[in-house]
């Protein structure tokens, strides 16, 4: 039965091909669609999802990480004397103005963090340093987005906000969901940047002792400053991909994307292994003459579709990784992280089992007359 | 000789009401071990249908169809794959060979069908083949074998499960005359040596001296046809009752 199986297959070099690139193109359709939706979900929440911060503090009504407003910096100790709490640190994450060499300007999101805590701080860092930013005026940004920003890399001075800023080091890969990229600083200096008051800032990041509920240092924290909302660093990522993804036309599209390339991938796998199969339909019906029963030939259908569907995986699977690793130096990233690749393996044995469960009720439902037409 | 075959008051019937098609109507026929049974008739006449109500591939609406005495009308589908693989070989007019495998790996899969080992399977497989005057074509895909040899390898793929009815249809409807005739004496020399029943479809009048028997078919009813057959005293004529 394998021989079989293997060999309906691989007899026809032609077909075998046609099959493979319909597979083929089905997964990296979905690939680079769920790709582009979990690189869109990434890219809005980086700052979050990588910040280390167990508990954020924010004035209220904050819709999202990227839509602070300022609220007095003493509530800082007050959060600092509730039970369970480790370090509280400030954090700032507001637009500003980062003037071009040309004259013109482009915003930009001036990130100032605790240089000494580092709870919300860059990572990737591939060139200079953290603690280079403990000079005046000095910042970090991706080198991604220097050719935009009009610089060359670090040494080079601009000015944020009429206020002069040195680049002392380079991230790669930290990319800005908005047109505005990310730049790094001290939170001191980012006062500065984006004009704050020496008493106000716009986050208190909260680090709690190990071991402590966060859902009850949640409750003891808003009790004990009734004024700011208080949310789990989970809730705010939420919050800000939530936001970003419905509220903006960029994330319904990419949302879109990523079911309508499921939708598309799963039909085109199904068409291509229903043509597959059906292509054998004469061997099957002349098994069944021979007197082949049902599952014998549930098997070889199966059998086939499972061949074809690890081999269009794998070769999806080394495209699908290329694409991603291009995307790496793009604006728009696409990831394929290892759970993906995974699922993708499982979806793609599903997709071709199912597909071969519609072909198998044609190919067991065949007119027995149909063998004894030449 | 034994009756290997008995249709009794056999009728199909396709689909219901007005638009039903009477594809076979009150049929008789008894076909024994030993003959060499020609089936005639036009296209649509209802010989395919028959073909396959005595090949176990298709039920009868009503009455009787035994097969080497066991009746197979109203008995489970599911039993009807074991009645084909024990007691029935199938030749196509089209070969219906699979054209991935050697013509080897063709006779063997109908081998592994009935349960034999890979190397069993195999060394059966070569006997037959050697049988059929195959042998040094055992290595060779179909594409690669003329339309004589390929309907050998589907003989030798018939015989595989050392059934005793062979079912042809048009086994020479697709040949040059030296291969039909070669293909003729192969199932003749089945029939008459090795007692096996052998019913033939056919439109060829090449092969019609190879018949101990022949019936036509039109309209879904079977008539006896008195031809220039070899002569079988022993057959028993059981008629046409539609």
């Amino acid at each position: 039965m394998t021989t079989l199986a293997w060999k309906n297959l691989f007899y026809d070099k032609v077909r075998l091909a046609v099959t493979l690139t319909g597979i083929v193109f089905a997964l990296i359709l979905i690939i680079v669609q769920f790709g582009l939706f979990l690189g869109f979900l990434d890219t809005t929440a980086n700052v979050v999802v990588r910040s280390g911060v167990d508990l954020w503090l924010t004035a209220p009504g904050v819709p999202h990480v990227n839509g602070a407003a300022a609220f007095p910096e003493k509530r800082r100790y007050k959060a600092l004397a509730v039970e369970g709490v480790d370090r509280v640190e400030r954090f700032a994450l507001q637009f500003a103005q980062w003037k071009l060499p040309t004259g013109s300007q482009e915003s930009v999101q001036v990130t100032g963090f605790d240089l000494d805590g580092g709870m919300g701080g860059p990572w990737n860092i591939i060139a200079g340093s953290v603690e280079a930013l403990r000079g005046d005026d000095t910042i970090i940004v991706d080198q991604l987005y220097l050719e935009k920003l009009g610089v060359k890399g670090l040494g080079d001075s601009i000015e944020i906000n009429q206020r002069r800023a040195r680049i002392v080091g380079l991230t790669q890969g930290i990319r800005s969901f908005t047109t505005s990229p990310y730049v790094y600083t001290s939170f001191k200096n980012s006062q500065n940047y984006t004009l704050l008051k020496e008493d106000e800032t716009y986050f208190l990041l909260v680090k709690a002792r190990p071991g402590v509920d966060l859902q009850k240092l949640k409750a003891d924290l808003k009790a004990a400053i009734p004024d700011v909302d208080v949310f789990t660093n989970d809730e705010m990522r939420s919050l800000t991909q939530s936001y970003w993804l419905f509220t903006t036309g960029a994330g319904v599209t990419t949302l879109m994307g990523a079911v309508l390339g499921l939708l598309v991938g799963i039909v085109v796998v199904a068409q291509t292994i229903y043509s597959a199969t059906v292509d054998h339909i004469r061997e099957f019906g002349t098994l069944k003459a021979m007197g082949a029963r049902n599952s014998y030939i549930y098997r070889i259908i199966i059998e086939q579709a499972l061949i074809s569907a690890t081999m269009g995986y794998s070769l999806a699977l080394v495209a699908g990784w290329f694409v991603a690793k291009s995307s790496e130096t793009g604006n728009a990233a696409i990831l394929l992280p290892p759970e993906m690749a995974v699922g993708l393996f499982f979806l793609a044995l599903a997709m071709c089992i199912m597909a071969s469960v519609i072909s198998i009720r044609k190919a067991t439902s065949i007119d027995p007359a149909m063998v004894f037409k030449s | 000789m034994q009756p290997l075959i008995e249709l009794r008051n056999v009728t199909k019937t396709y689909g219901t009401g007005d638009s039903a098609v009477h594809a076979l109507r009150a049929t008789d026929l008894t076909v024994r071990a030993g003959e060499i049974l020609l089936m005639c008739g036009p296209s649509g006449s209802g010989k395919t249908t028959l073909l396959s109500i005595m090949g176990a591939i298709l039920s009868a609406t009503s009455g009787s169809v035994k097969l080497l005495g066991q009746e197979i009308v109203g008995i489970k589908e599911s039993r009807l794959p074991d009645i084909r693989l024990s007691n029935i070989g199938f030749i196509f007019q089209g070969f219906n060979l699979f054209p991935a495998l050697t013509a080897l790996e063709n006779v063997e899969v109908a081998l592994t069908l009935k349960g034999l080992s890979k190397s069993a399977a195999r060394k059966r497989a070569q006997e037959l083949l050697e049988q059929v005057g195959l042998a040094d074509r055992m290595k060779h895909h179909p594409a690669d074998l003329s339309g004589g040899q390929k309907q050998r390898v589907a003989i030798a793929r018939a015989l595989a499960g050392d059934p005793k009815i062979i079912l042809a249809d048009e086994p020479t409807a697709a040949l040059d005359s030296q291969s039909g005739q070669l293909v003729m004496e192969t199932l003749s020399t089945l029939a008459r040596d090795r007692g096996r029943a052998v019913v033939i479809v056919t439109h060829d009048s090449r092969v019609l001296h190879y018949g101990t028997r022949m019936v036509h078919i039109a309209d879904g009813r079977l008539e006896e046809q008195a031809h220039g057959v070899q002569q079988s005293n022993q057959i028993e004529h059981e008629g046409v009752t539609a």
